[in-house]
């Protein structure tokens, strides 16, 4: 039974010269069939052990049945984004595993299931192979339940062939399996099934090992959409309605976890309201609703979602009524990919609706930020009165990111320019779009103010100062600019940009996720080209002005971004003169996976002639 | 706040006058139902004498929805956009559970592009009272046809309708509003003592009041016209309302009125004119409402009323103070809890 299955005249190269700390594991499954937890388990493994990992879900539109891939991605230096070139491949599905094989690049190793047979494709590969339906035979008698532990088999068999510790393993399996303790047991068996297995008949060959580092000391696990559901939480949010769609469901399934835990009162009654709506039509009325009575409201969508909403966006917009808005973008145009990521709602979001509209944008780089941005959001949406879209993305929101803990939010909720009863009774009334402090921001009252004067009428209409209907070309004009001014005082309170800045000529802009990548492209374009780039990394629309200073300081800007059309360039030259448009260069992506260095930094070598 | 000179102006029970509840001037057409509307619900506030300040109007867009402007300007109001006033009502009402909320509504608003959100507003059963003023006809936009329109009713231009009505109090009935009535805006006492009973209920009000488009849809050939509804007016009974603050008790002959006791402890009589009308039979009621529009008969009254229900409120199990003031010691959890949180993710 327990054949050796190393074929040593097939690998590509011996197992020379160990390569640590630094590899892509790439797992290919079928869909609903628990790999999920099986690669979690893994991703755990290698971080409880200290060593920087990220994993990256590439998952099917589908319940169950297709295709999935999961990569993770160790690296003692740090790197995190997606990693082009994958190292060791875990081909557990039949239908991809010929494709899966013939796409690695030489020298990568593959352990597959032994009936698959993929040792004859290459000659210059490393494989190993293992009968998990026997193993998993031995382990698991209830032959339904096979199918899902058969994944955590490759566990232990990866754990004994790269070096991880069983004694890691089984305590990512106990934190994954927590409230399940028969769950627990049945899924260790399997992974030390594996791992008996691999030591018993396999011999190593590849030279891909993990050893302890300490990098993660203290640090977290998580999701964006959790880490946003976690910062609304916690920055206070009372309303929250929502239409599911991926990849923003979570974050209110999350978020309805955790505010069912921390946000009932004493009296066992909730200090919040969760609506699922009929659509996002309704979600964003009903959050407009709020926002216009005075709740801290938000929805989450992905880009069907904002086409729905923006008729509602330039209500708000013009009402000026505060709501937060997160998309969590996925590839359109249309349902486009639906489970791929992208950056290809910025331009649409920015001018959501018809007429002159603009609003302020977000563009969290990680977990941290996520929540981070969340208590931003809600604070410039009541300071500003207006509609602040924070967008996400599906490799941010629905992928496990390492973080360092996030830190408790020390500044009080700021809840703008309200008028309350004393308030009225000092001033004896108000005007509700009056521009009584120069910076465009008028102030409001909620409904249910107690004072005869609070009333004001909320209308999409034209309307004058003093909120009444009007045609008036002057009063319309009025109104539409300080609305403008408004959004220029925006500018110098909008989270400002992360600036490196040395004394290169050339320039690079990203944002959101990218980040990852260029973080990575920097070094190497450092250490393979000899070439120092700068870089700022924009986090809000509308851009302040250490944008324009960076563009002003370089000669070339490449602005990197994951869509097909440069739609944050195109905001860009929107605001900057004339003459320093064509230092602006695009390097954009459209394939829908995460974007990686190699890709940046080849592109980056290309425009540059080199 | 109705500071007194001589002589004393009549207030109601909360010490404020009629004035304290007026509106702007209406520019609707002199003659459109909408005013009339208007004119009761200003009425019904004041005799209720509900706190302006505690109203919310909420509208869509068209004549209809225009006509929160023209009455009581001290309360907060929100002309939101075509069709989906629900939503905004909803989220108002979340944010804040104080507010009586009273939405205004067009046919058109209601029963073509705000399909969607009538449908699910009446299913949540939110306290609010949501008023349908239906002429059958787009006014705003100049008189074409509302999905409430009867099948052979003749525009102005003599284009014939040949699509079904939308029944919206069937609807409503079938989908979980508790007080659902329908009335006609020439009939002042019952429209009075309906707004009135909707005030003191705590869930969907729904009111379909039939509100004659004076510029488009008066004309003969017309369902929804002055006329047609002198001739085709079915009350199911006399609406009699008598609030829980007026200490009076009214005596009927047993067996000729229904009684129903209102959330706040007011009374509502409906006294019988069709001998067999049960308004708490959801299933009877539909029945003869379907019924009706066989035999051309506009059936009005309170056609439908649940007292039991849980509203939406109760079922979101929201705290007694609105959520829109909580202070940041309630809405955001400690210290430890993030700790807490932080911990489970190592
Ligand atoms: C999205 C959108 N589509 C179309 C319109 C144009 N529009 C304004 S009012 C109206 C119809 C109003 O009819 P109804 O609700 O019956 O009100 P009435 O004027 O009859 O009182 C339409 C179609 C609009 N304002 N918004
Ligand atoms: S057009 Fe019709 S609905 Fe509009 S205000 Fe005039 S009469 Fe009323
Ligand atoms: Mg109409």
């Amino acid at each position: 039974m327990a054949t050796t299955d190393v074929a040593i005249q097939h690998a590509g190269r011996p197992a020379s010269k160990p390569i640590v700390n630094d590899m892509s594991i790439q797992v290919a499954t079928v869909n609903g069939s628990g790999s999920q937890s099986s690669n979690t388990v893994l991703l755990r493994t290698i971080f409880q052990m200290g060593v920087p990992v990220s994993g990256k879900n590439l998952f099917p539109s589908n319940i169950a049945g297709l295709p999935t891939w999961y990569t993770i991605r160790a690296n003692k230096d740090g790197y995190i984004a997606r990693k082009k070139e994958i190292d060791f491949l875990v081909a557990m599905n039949p239908e991809t595993a010929q494709e899966d094989v013939l796409s690695l690049g030489d020298g990568a190793v593959v352990l597959y299931d032994e009936p698959l047979n993929l040792r004859s494709l290459r000659q210059d590969l490393i494989f190993y192979s293992v009968p998990y339906d026997k193993l998993v035979a031995t382990v698991c008698p209830e032959a339904k339940l096979r199918k899902l532990v058969k994944n955590m088999v490759y566990v232990g068999v990866v754990a004994r062939l790269l070096n991880l510790d069983m004694a890691e393993v089984e305590k990512a399996i106990r934190k994954q399996f927590a409230r399940k303790v028969k769950a627990a047991e049945l899924n260790l068996a399997a992974a030390r099934a594996g791992y008996d297995y691999a030591v018993a008949s396999l011999t190593k060959q590849d030279p891909y090992r993990i050893e302890r580092m300490d990098k993660n000391k203290g640090k977290i696990i998580i999701d964006g959409n959790s880490a946003s559901a976690l910062g609304c939480m916690f920055a206070g949010v009372t309303v929250v309605t929502w239409y599911p769609i991926t990849p923003s469901s979570s974050l209110v399934e999350t978020l309805i976890d955790y505010m069912k835990e921390y946000r009932i009162g004493p009296d066992g009654k909730a200090t919040f309201a969760i609506v699922q709506a009929e659509d996002e039509l309704a979600a964003i009325g009903m959050v407009i609703g709020a926002g216009w009575a005075g709740a801290r409201s938000m929805t989450a969508t992905a880009g069907p979602g904002i086409s729905l909403m923006s008729e509602f966006a330039g209500l708000a917009y013009y009402v000026e009524v505060p709501a937060v808005i997160w998309d969590i973008q996925r590839v359109g145009p249309s349902t486009g990919l639906p489970t791929r990521t992208s950056q290809g709602d910025v331009l649409s979001t920015a001018f959501l609706s018809h007429g002159d509209t603009k609003h302020i944008l977000l563009f969290p780089s990680s977990p941290q930020e996520c929540f981070k941005f969340a208590g931003e959001a809600f604070d410039l949406a009541e300071q500003f009165q207006t509609p602040v879209f924070v967008l996400s993305d599906l490799d941010l929101g629905m992928n496990n990111w390492m973080s360092e803990p996030f830190e408790y939010p020390e500044k009080p909720i700021q809840r703008g320019k309200v008028l309350s009863k004393e308030d009225l009774e000092r001033l004896g009334g108000f005007q509700r779009y009056k521009d009584v402090d120069g910076d465009g921001i008028p102030y409001r009252t909620l409904p249910g103010t107690e004072h005869p004067a609070a009333a004001w009428f909320a209308r999409g209409s034209g309307h004058n100062e003093k909120s009444q209907y009007s045609e008036r070309p002057d009063d319309f004009e009025h109104n539409m600019e300080r609305i403008n001014r408004k959004f220029e005082t925006a500018r110098s309170h909008v989270p400002r940009p992360e600036v490196h800045t040395g004394k290169s000529k050339i320039g690079i802009i990203a944002y959101g996720t990218s980040h990852w990548a260029i973080t990575e492209s920097l070094d190497q374009l450092r250490g393979e080209y000899n070439m120092e780039a700068d870089y700022l990394r924009v986090r809000a629309y509308p851009f302040t002005r250490e944008v324009h200073d960076f563009i002003e300081k370089h000669e070339r800007v490449y602005v990197v971004e994951q869509n097909r059309d440069a739609q944050l360039l195109s905001l860009l030259k929107l605001d900057v003169s004339p003459e320093r448009i064509t230092r602006l260069r695009s390097i954009a992506h459209i394939h829908g996976l995460p974007l990686d260095a190699r890709s940046v930094t080849d592109e980056i070598m290309t425009m540059e002639g080199k | 706040m109705a500071s007194t000179s001589t002589p004393t102006p009549k207030t109601n029970r909360i010490g404020l006058s009629v004035m304290e509840y007026k509106g702007g001037k209406t520019t609707l057409c002199a003659g459109c139902g909408h005013n009339a509307i208007s004119e009761r619900i200003l009425e019904a506030m004041y005799e209720m004498g509900v706190q302006p300040e505690r109203l919310a109007k909420l509208s869509g867009i068209g004549c209809s929805s225009k006509s929160p402007a023209y009455f009581m300007n001290r309360s907060h109001s929100f002309n939101a956009v075509h069709g989906r006033m629900p939503s905004v009502a909803t989220g108002a009402v979340l944010a804040n559970r104080n507010l009586l909320a009273l939405g205004v509504s067009g046919d058109g608003d209601t029963a073509s592009i705000g399909m969607g959100q009538f449908i699910h507003l009446m299913r949540r059963n939110l306290p609010i009272i949501y008023i349908i003023e239906d002429n059958g006809v787009y006014g705003l936009t100049k008189g074409q046809f509302s999905a409430t329109a009867d099948v052979g009713s003749k525009l102005k231009t003599g284009v014939v309708n040949d699509l079904p009505a939308i029944d919206t109090c069937v609807l409503a009935i079938q989908l979980g509003a508790t007080f659902v009535g329908r009335s006609f805006s020439g009939d002042k006492k019952q429209l009075s003592a309906m707004m009135k009973a909707a005030i003191a209920h705590r869930g969907t009000v729904m009111l379909d009041v039939i509100s004659p488009c004076v510029t488009f849809n008066d004309h003969e050939g017309s369902t929804k016209s002055y006329k047609y509804m002198k001739d085709h007016d079915e009350p199911l009974h006399e609406v009699n309302f008598v609030p829980a603050f007026e200490d009076i008790s009214v005596d009927y002959d047993p067996g000729t009125t229904v009684d129903v006791t209102m959330h706040d402890g007011s009374q509502l009589h409906l006294r019988k004119l069709e001998e067999d009308y049960d308004p708490t039979n959801r299933i009877g009621a539909i029945t003869r409402l379907l019924e009706a529009h066989e035999k051309n008969e506009v059936l009005t009254g309170v056609l439908y009323v649940n007292t039991k229900a849980p509203n939406f409120i109760d079922l979101v199990n929201m705290t007694d103070k609105p959520l829109a003031t909580l202070p940041q010691e309630v809405t955001r959890p400690s210290r430890k809890v993030l700790e807490e949180c932080m911990e489970e993710l190592r």
